[in-house]
């Protein structure tokens, strides 16, 4: 029953992605920077985490899930360390995500060589 | 002008734009529903053999799942089956994080040419740059409302 409920929600939520890029035009890495920042508000708003309890990895593949990761981060840093709290939660939380792309990154692109335009 | 003698002008602009783009956005949405929904699944499968046979903890979880995606996302770029998938899939393929990882390697793999240093080592940071800008400074802003909050005791 899980991975129907995340066939779904992550389905709709690229659809929502789509629907953007089909009407408007815009490139990717403004796609991914609308999702994250409104992953945040989403989250910071209540609305996020309801999503994420019925869709699993359906709500949190989507880059949406990377802004959540970081609202619930600083949240949880907020109650532990007060101010200092706002600055350590986000990274924190999503460090794994955050090392992993520059490690494999770089590593990929060391490895592979750019695929020639046809 | 044979297309306009077969369709009357005033019918002509109003028929593109209920036949042409609306099918095509359709399509697209039935394609970035299905890729996007089976990448996802594909993370809850992560999750889930995370979380049952590897015990993890949740925040463990949530790491392990993000790092193979990632992983996932940056080797298929490499190998150039992720742009393939991305021509048919679109959206469904640019939201999951698997996306996010395919656009940091193909911007960084783009300007390898470039040198490590200011071709590689930068480029890595042209996509993944903004997003953790925005992510971050979105997530501190929020973070700060939560303590003014709480201070007032409304949170």
């Amino acid at each position: 029953m899980d991975y129907i409920k995340a066939f779904a929600v992550g389905g709709i939520i690229c659809v929502i992605g789509q629907i953007l890029i089909s009407l408007t035009n815009m490139t990717p890495a403004r796609i991914l920077v609308m999702f994250v920042t409104g992953g945040v508000i989403l989250t910071a708003l209540g609305i996020y985490e309801p999503i994420v309890e019925f869709g699993g990895a359906g709500a949190t593949v989507p880059l949406t899930g990377f802004g959540y990761s970081l609202a619930q981060g600083v949240f949880k840093a907020v109650d532990e360390h007060g101010l200092l709290g706002i600055f350590i939660g986000g990274v924190t939380a999503t460090a794994a995500g955050i090392a992993a792309t520059i490690f494999f990154g770089y590593l990929v692109s060391i490895i592979f060589q750019p695929k020639v335009k046809k | 002008m044979n297309i306009r003698e077969q369709l009357n002008i005033g019918n002509y602009n109003a028929y593109v734009k209920k036949e042409m783009p609306k099918s095509k956005v359709f399509s697209e949405c039935i394609r970035a529903f299905f890729v996007g929904g089976l990448i996802c699944t594909l993370g809850q499968a992560i999750r889930n053999f995370a979380q049952y046979t590897l015990e993890l903890s949740e925040n463990e979880v949530s790491a392990f799942t993000s790092i193979i995606l990632i992983f996932l996302g940056a080797l298929l770029t490499g190998l150039g089956v992720y742009d393939i998938i991305g021509n048919f899939a679109g959206a469904g393929s640019i939201i999951p994080i698997t996306g996010f990882s395919n656009s940091v390697v193909s911007s960084a793999l783009e300007f390898k040419a470039e040198g490590y240093i200011v071709g590689v080592g930068a480029k890595l940071f042209t996509v993944a740059g903004p997003v953790l800008v925005y992510g971050i400074s979105s997530s501190i802003v929020v973070g700060l409302i939560y303590y003014l909050l709480k201070l007032l005791g409304m949170a």
